[in-house]
């Protein structure tokens, strides 16, 4: 009994001795060499594997920053700075702090504003339904409602709310790693500058309608009456297809254009309430005049292409 | 025993109510809009401006390419503007905007109905005749049809293919045509023959169409070449590879084309527009559109001018019933619910259907249970449900292995899943996101 137990522990030692011998070598012949930087690099990245990069995880992004002679080009969102540092630190480089972004929904056309002229029963997916058609509402350009950008999100910074049906950014989760904004089929998110406080203006509108059309379909529409470029002191809003549009880079925050929106478009998110409060008469009466100033916009601008 | 094809299909409710609706002429409308992108291809460049006077017939948009088609205007009238106009989809696309003041036609198009047998044109000249008559699929695919009859070096082609099936329920159009225009559609065909040089010619038509089927078996016996085969009933036979499968028993290789097997197919509505382009010289500006529905009151067939809006067809047919729940441009198994009724009438406007509420609505999702009912009636050999869920999972490559591009679009998987699971929406978002790739990846 006690020779059987012998053998077999003498015979399978042997056998396993041989094998690391054989797998010893085979190791050192097919041995590929693997710079040991990446991971360390890969150590310092968050490991969020969102690919906010543009590389297929962190893993992926750690290769292509060893590699690169020059990284200043490459960013993680989701790190951010300190991550960068981190890295550089490591591959003995050197790189910009770069701003944080966020992410910014630019519409507002809410249950209320935007009035549903049919009903979709189809996949609840917006990538279908805007393959399909424009959507439950006259606005072809607005948000779907149908949620594939909360889906898209790894960091749960995205929900929709269930009042407006339009979907609402956490900024303090969100890492811009800009998934929502490739998962909208309608291209309504944007990364936008972070700034002091999470202070925000933005046109909060897509529509590239003509003033009329798009005041029909939606209450709070961006009309292109150009009121915001002209008030604008640093030059900072644009008017393209009937739709303003404010540089981040420009804007300082003075919400000059937010009072002279006649639709509201234009949105002043976290910052204090103002000091003096406008007459509302006036504020009334001026969305009439300011859809008459657009058509006239609009055809001043088909004289200029004809 | 009937031929049909051998893998999958369903077999739908028909509901042919308009079957014995003599196709009537539309009134002219008002305005139309005619869309410049009706059809495969690139959307056509617009010849005319604001304020000119156009005859029916006259040319509106020009032809932006091989695959791309000409346009006619398809009444006499002003050019009111060329502007953006919700479609079918509901999406604002480029509309040629005429205001209706008459009808007078372009001097070259023969107005007689009168039949004429002889054909005087060279296989050539017949195509580039097609070419600028801006015939495309009428079957719905809007495919432009000089692109088919372009046969590449190489390739032989010895048979060519009627389709007659209409597969898909309610819709008449094409089953009218057979009945009421089938000396034009057999000298129509002749003239196909000639342009491919072929001299076999199959017309396939479902068996519910009997009358069809016994009127064009007496009038082939003059026209050598022709022979009308009936086919049992199931959809999506009027499918060109599943019609061919029907027909010849010949298999269109995956990715391939029909003329691979040597067969191209046309439309019956087509080889009609082929025979009044070609023998009166009359550009494609009207289509015949079945107006039908269980609770429309005067199911139709209509011969419509192309950029007329739907709902004039509608009220035409008795008016919009009260319980209607979705409007369906084409038929119910391939169309797609209008989102505006201002929209135009478009070359491949097959059918207008209007669906009662409680027929209108999906049913209620639940989870798929692998019972593999869509998988026994792809006629493309598919797995549907394997589809749906790799585009869920956004694996874009085992889509691709899987044949996602083979894939018909015939929704017979969604139609028959228990579950209720929409497998064509999201197989659909599949295919374009492969198609994609594929684009890319060449360039």
């Amino acid at each position: 009994m006690s020779t059987t137990i012998l053998f077999t522990i003498i015979s399978l030692s042997a056998i396993g001795a041989g094998a690391a011998i054989i797998l010893y070598f085979v190791a050192q012949k097919f041995k590929v060499y693997e710079d040991p930087r990446i991971d360390q690099v890969e150590e310092a990245l968050p490991a969020a594997n969102c690919g906010g990069c543009g590389y297929p995880g962190c893993r992926g992004f750690a290769e292509a920053l060893v590699k690169a002679d020059d990284i200043s080009e490459l960013y993680c969102p989701v790190g951010g700075n300190e991550t960068m540092a981190a890295v550089a630190k490591i591959l003995g480089k050197e790189v910009e702090a770069k701003e944080p972004l966020v992410a910014v929904v630019r519409c507002s056309g809410s249950q209320e504003h935007r009035k549903r002229v049919n009903q979709y029963d189809g996949a609840s997916s917006c990538a279908i339904s805007s393959s399909l058609y424009a959507g439950e509402t006259d606005c072809q350009y607005g948000c779907l409602g149908l949620g594939d950008c909360v889906d898209a999100c790894d960091f749960d910074a995205i929900y929709m709310d269930e009042k407006t049906g339009l979907p609402v950014v956490i900024d303090d989760n969100c890492t811009a790693c800009g998934a929502c904004v490739k998962a909208c089929p309608n291209d309504i998110i944007e990364l936008r500058k972070k700034n002091k406080k999470d202070r925000k203006i933005f046109v909060s509108c897509v529509n590239q309608d003509k003033g009329g059309i798009a005041r029909k379909s939606c209450k709070v529409a961006c009309i292109g009456c150009g009121k915001c470029v002209k008030v604008c002191p640093f030059d900072a809003i644009t008017m393209e297809n009937f739709l303003a549009y404010i540089d981040p880079n420009k804007c300082k925050l003075c919400r000059k254009c937010v009072t002279e929106c006649p639709t509201g478009a234009i949105l002043e998110i976290n910052f204090p309430p103002r000091k003096v409060k406008e007459d509302t008469k006036d504020a009334k009466s001026e969305p009439k005049e300011a859809l008459e100033k657009s058509e006239n916009n609009s055809s001043t601008q088909k004289n200029k292409e004809g | 025993m009937l031929k049909t094809f051998a893998k999958g299909g369903v077999h739908p409710a028909e509901s042919k109510y308009s079957a014995s609706s003599v196709i009537e002429n539309l009134p002219l409308p008002k305005t139309v809009s005619i869309p410049i992108a009706q059809h495969i291809g690139a959307p056509s460049k617009p010849v005319v401006q604001k304020g000119d006077k156009v005859k029916v017939g006259d040319i509106i948009a020009e032809s932006a390419g091989f695959v791309s088609a000409n346009i006619h205007s398809s009444v006499f009238g002003t050019v009111s503007k060329i502007d953006n106009v919700l479609d079918s989809t509901g999406y604002k696309k480029p509309c040629v905007i005429i205001d209706v003041e008459g009808d007078e036609w372009n001097e070259n198009i023969e107005k007689l109905t009168d039949l004429k047998k002889e054909i005087g044109l060279t296989d050539k000249e017949i195509i580039q005749k097609i070419n600028q008559s801006g015939i495309v699929g009428l079957g719905g695919a809007t495919f432009p049809s000089h692109v088919k009859l372009s046969i590449p070096d190489g390739k032989k082609i010895d048979v060519l293919i009627i389709n007659g099936v209409e597969c898909e329920p309610y819709l008449t159009s094409d089953h009218r045509l057979m009945l009421e225009k089938s000396e034009e559609m057999l000298v129509g065909i002749q003239i196909l023959m000639k342009a491919l040089s072929v001299n076999r010619a199959i017309i396939g038509i479902e068996n519910n169409k009997s009358d069809a089927i016994e009127h064009l078996s007496g009038l082939v016996k003059n026209y050598p070449g022709i022979e009308v085969q009936a086919l049992k009933v199931k959809y999506p036979q009027g499918g060109e590879k599943q019609l061919i499968k029907a027909l010849i028993k010949r298999e269109v290789p995956s990715g391939g084309l029909p003329l691979d097997v040597g067969a191209v197919v046309h439309n019956v509505g087509t080889v009609f527009a082929v025979y009044e382009a070609v023998q009166k010289n009359k550009p494609l500006f009207e289509r015949v559109v079945t107006v039908t529905g269980k609770s429309v009151k005067k199911p139709s067939n209509f011969m419509v001018r192309i950029g007329t809006p739907v709902n004039e067809l509608i009220e035409a047919a008795g008016g919009l019933p009260e319980d209607t729940g979705k409007v369906i441009s084409g038929g119910p198994m391939m169309g797609k619910a209008l989102n505006a009724l201002e929209a135009p009438v478009a070359k491949g406007t097959s059918g207008i259907l209007i669906l009662p509420e409680e027929m209108a609505k999906r049913k209620p999702e639940s989870t798929c249970i692998r019972c593999a009912k869509c998988v026994s009636v792809c006629p493309q050999g598919l797995e549907p449900y394997l589809l749906n869920k790799l585009t869920q999972l956004e694996k874009n490559d085992m889509l691709e292995k899987n044949g996602v591009m083979d894939c018909i679009e015939c929704g017979s998987c969604a139609f028959t899943c228990p579950a209720g699971l929409p497998l064509l929406d999201y197989i659909r978002l599949g295919k374009s996101r492969v198609s994609q790739i594929i684009r890319s990846r060449k360039q």
